[in-house]
C-alpha cells in the first residue's frame, strides 16, 4: 500500500514537472501520436483490406479457368465444359462472361459481368454505386455503351448495387447476356472464362493439374492464389507506404534522443534540490521512468485511436490512393474493424519501450549526483 | 546526539586540483540545542554542515548519529535517515519553481509513501504554522523574500525531523525578516528540535538563540 502511495505521489510530481515544461513536452507528444498515428493506420488498413478481401471471396468459385494465347487471356471455348466437368471430382463448371469497358466521358473503366437474374431483361442493366455516383445517374436513367462497330447500345438502369457490397461492387455493371455479346462482339460459343466448382478442396491442385493436360492452352487460376496476390499487393503497398513514413520515423527518434538525453540545466537543478530534501537515486529515475511512460503512452494510446478513427471512419482519407491504388472510382465504403493484437504489441515495444528507456538511461548521471552539490549552487 | 571524530573532507582527491576542504575536525552536537558554525568564507563551513547533515561522505573519519555510526552506510539507507533526521534550509531556499508552495512543502515527503491527502493536511497545517495558508496555492516564483523563506523552513519540517540545518539562511534577507527567521530558530528549539546554522552574520551566531558557536578556519575548527 506505502508502495503504492509513493508511486502515486511520484506520478502527480511528474505529471506536475511535465506540465512546467509543457511547450516543448506537448510538441513532443504531438509528434510523437502523429507518428504512431501514421505507423498504426497504415497497419490497420493493409490487415483490414486483406481480412475484407477473404471474406469477400470467400464465395468466389475455387477455382476459374482461362485460355491463354501467347500469354495473354483470350475467350474460351464453351465445350471446353463437356470434357472438363468429366474430371473426376468437379462438381459443376459454369461459363463466365465479364469484361472490361472504358468509358471515355470520365475515364473510368467498368466492369461488366454478365448475370443470370438479368437473362429476361435484356436492354437493363444494374451499376454498381461508383459508377451511379461518377455517372451522377439513378435508377431508371439511360446509359450510352458504344459498341465494337461504332454504334450506341442504350440500356436502362434497372437498380443500383446496395452500397454494403461497394467494396466489389463499385465499378460493376450487371448486364444481361445479350446486351454484353452485342457489345463486344463475343460469339456465341465463347465465354471470358470457366468457374468450376469441387467436392473436395484437396484436389483442387490435382483437377488444375489434369485440366491444364487435356486443354494445354488453359491456365487454372485457385481462389488461394487470388488471396495470396491480395495479400502481396496490400503488404507491398503497406510497405511502401511504411518505408516513406520511415523517415519521419528516425527524425522523430533524434528528436526524442535529444529531448531525453539533453537534460536541461534547469531540471539537473531540479533533481539536485530534489536529492537534496530526500529523494534517493531510485526515486528520480521513478520520476523519469513515469515521465518517459507518461509522454510515450499517452502519444501510443491517442496515436492508435486517432488511426482507427481514419481507418474504419475516415476510410484512410490521408493515404487511401498510395494503398488502394489508383482508379477514378474509388469505393465508397467502410472497412471493418479487424486489428491484431501482435501488430498492437509490435507497436507498442517499437515505441513506448524505447523510448521509456531513452529518458531513464540519460538521466542516470545527474540522479547519481551529490546532494551537498546543490549547497554549493 | 551527532558525534564526528577526525574527519577530514578532499575534493578531486589525486587530481592538480586537489583541495582540502576540512581537516582534523572532532565535535559533538547537543541535541535540542542551537549550535552555530561561525566563519568566513571557505573555511569550511558549508562542508561540514553538509556532513553533518549526511549530505555528503567524509573523506576520513567517523560520523555517529544517535549512537549509531553511520559514515559507511549505503545511500540507500543514508537518504533515509536523512530524510526522517534533518531538515535543511539552503541559502538560496532551493524551491523548485513552477510549482505552488504547498507542492514545495509536500515534496520531501513523496518517496515515504505517505497518503496524499494526509500529506497535504500536515503541508497546510505547517504553512498555516508560518502564516502562509493564504499562498499556499501561489507559485513560489511570485512569494516575496520572506515569504519563500517560510515555505523553505515549513519544507525542511515537512518530515517532522530532530535537527534542523541552515546553512546560510539571512543571505538574503534584511535585518527585519533575518529576526523573524531568528524568532523562527527560538521557536523550533523550544519544540525540541536541534538547530545547526553556519553563517557569518552576526545577527546569527551573536543571537541569544545560539547555545554554542563552533568557529572555523581554513577547514579546521579554531574554537568550539
Amino acid at each position: 500500500m506505502q508502495l503504492l502511495e509513493k508511486h502515486k505521489n511520484i506520478i502527480d510530481f511528474t505529471l506536475s514537472s511535465l506540465w512546467r515544461r509543457k511547450g516543448k513536452n506537448i510538441s513532443l507528444i504531438v509528434v510523437y501520436t502523429f507518428i504512431i498515428f501514421l505507423v498504426a493506420s497504415v497497419m490497420f488498413f493493409t490487415h483490414s483490406i486483406r481480412k475484407e478481401a477473404a471474406l469477400v471471396l470467400r464465395d468466389a468459385p475455387e477455382m476459374m479457368v482461362q485460355r491463354l494465347v501467347a500469354g495473354r487471356h483470350e475467350l474460351i471455348p464453351v465445350r471446353y465444359m463437356d470434357e472438363i466437368g468429366k474430371i473426376r471430382g468437379v462438381q459443376s463448371v459454369k461459363p463466365r462472361l465479364w469484361g472490361y469497358y472504358y468509358d471515355p466521358a470520365n475515364g473510368a473503366n467498368y466492369t461488366l459481368v454478365v448475370k443470370d437474374e438479368l437473362k429476361d431483361s435484356v436492354g437493363s442493366v444494374r451499376v454498381g454505386s461508383g459508377v451511379a455516383r461518377s455517372l451522377l445517374i439513378s435508377e431508371n436513367a439511360a446509359i450510352p455503351f458504344k459498341t465494337h462497330d461504332g454504334a450506341y447500345l442504350v440500356l436502362k438502369v434497372k437498380s443500383i448495387i446496395p452500397s454494403e457490397s461497394e467494396l466489389v461492387s463499385a465499378d460493376l455493371v450487371l448486364i444481361s447476356e445479350g446486351d454484353f455479346r452485342r457489345i463486344f462482339a463475343i460469339p456465341d460459343g465463347y465465354a471470358t472464362d470457366l468457374t468450376l466448382n469441387v467436392r473436395n478442396s484437396k484436389e483442387l491442385t490435382t483437377i488444375a493439374a489434369k485440366i491444364t493436360q487435356i486443354f494445354p492452352d488453359t491456365r487454372p487460376i485457385l481462389r488461394d492464389e487470388i488471396l495470396r496476390t491480395y495479400d502481396a499487393v496490400f503488404n507491398w503497398r503497406g510497405g511502401l507506404v511504411i518505408v516513406v513514413l520511415s523517415c519521419a520515423f528516425f527524425a522523430f527518434i533524434i528528436l526524442a534522443w535529444d529531448k531525453a538525453t539533453g537534460l536541461s540545466a534547469e531540471e539537473k537543478r531540479e533533481i539536485g534540490i530534489l536529492k537534496a530534501i530526500g529523494w534517493e537515486t531510485s526515486d528520480v529515475l521513478q520520476m523519469k521512468f513515469w515521465e518517459g511512460v507518461v509522454v510515450s503512452l499517452s502519444s501510443f494510446l491517442l496515436g492508435v485511436l486517432l488511426a482507427y478513427l481514419h481507418v474504419f471512419f475516415a476510410s484512410s482519407a490521408l493515404f487511401e490512393s498510395a494503398l488502394k491504388g489508383w482508379s477514378v472510382l474509388y469505393p465508397e465504403f467502410r472497412l471493418t474493424p479487424f486489428i491484431q493484437a501482435y501488430h498492437i504489441a509490435t507497436l507498442f515495444f517499437l515505441t513506448v519501450v524505447p523510448y521509456t528507456v531513452s529518458t531513464i538511461v540519460p538521466s542516470w548521471r545527474a540522479a547519481t549526483i551529490e546532494p551537498d552539490s546543490v549547497m554549493r549552487a | 546526539m551527532i558525534e564526528v571524530d577526525n574527519i577530514r573532507k578532499v575534493f578531486n582527491m589525486g587530481k592538480p586540483n586537489e583541495f582540502v576542504a576540512i581537516e582534523g575536525v572532532s565535535l559533538s552536537i547537543e541535541a535540542r540545542k542551537a549550535t552555530a558554525l561561525k566563519g568566513p568564507s571557505g573555511s569550511g563551513k558549508t562542508t561540514l554542515l553538509s556532513i553533518l547533515g549526511c549530505m555528503s561522505r567524509p573523506t576520513s573519519g567517523r560520523i555517529t548519529l544517535l549512537d549509531r555510526e553511520i559514515t559507511s552506510l549505503p545511500e540507500r539507507f543514508l537518504t533515509d535517515i536523512r530524510r526522517g533526521t534533518f531538515g535543511f534550509i539552503f541559502q538560496q531556499f532551493n524551491l523548485l519553481k513552477g510549482i505552488t508552495a504547498l507542492e514545495n512543502v509536500m515534496v520531501p515527503a513523496y518517496p515515504s509513501g505517505e497518503k496524499h491527502s494526509a500529506l497535504k493536511e500536515r503541508a497546510m497545517s505547517l504553512l498555516s504554522l508560518f502564516n502562509m495558508a493564504g499562498k499556499a496555492d501561489s507559485k513560489v516564483e511570485w512569494l516575496s523574500g520572506g515569504e519563500a523563506q517560510r515555505v523553505a523552513i515549513a519544507r525542511a519540517l515537512i518530515n517532522n525531523p530532530s535537527t534542523i540545518i541552515a546553512d546560510e539562511p539571512t543571505a538574503h534577507l534584511d535585518t527585519k525578516l533575518s529576526g523573524e527567521l531568528m524568532g523562527i530558530m527560538r521557536a523550533l528549539k523550544e519544540d525540541g528540535k536541534t538547530i545547526l546554522i553556519a553563517s557569518h552574520d552576526p545577527m546569527v551566531y551573536e543571537s541569544d538563540v545560539i547555545d554554542r558557536v563552533v568557529e572555523m578556519r581554513d577547514g579546521k575548527v579554531t574554537h568550539a
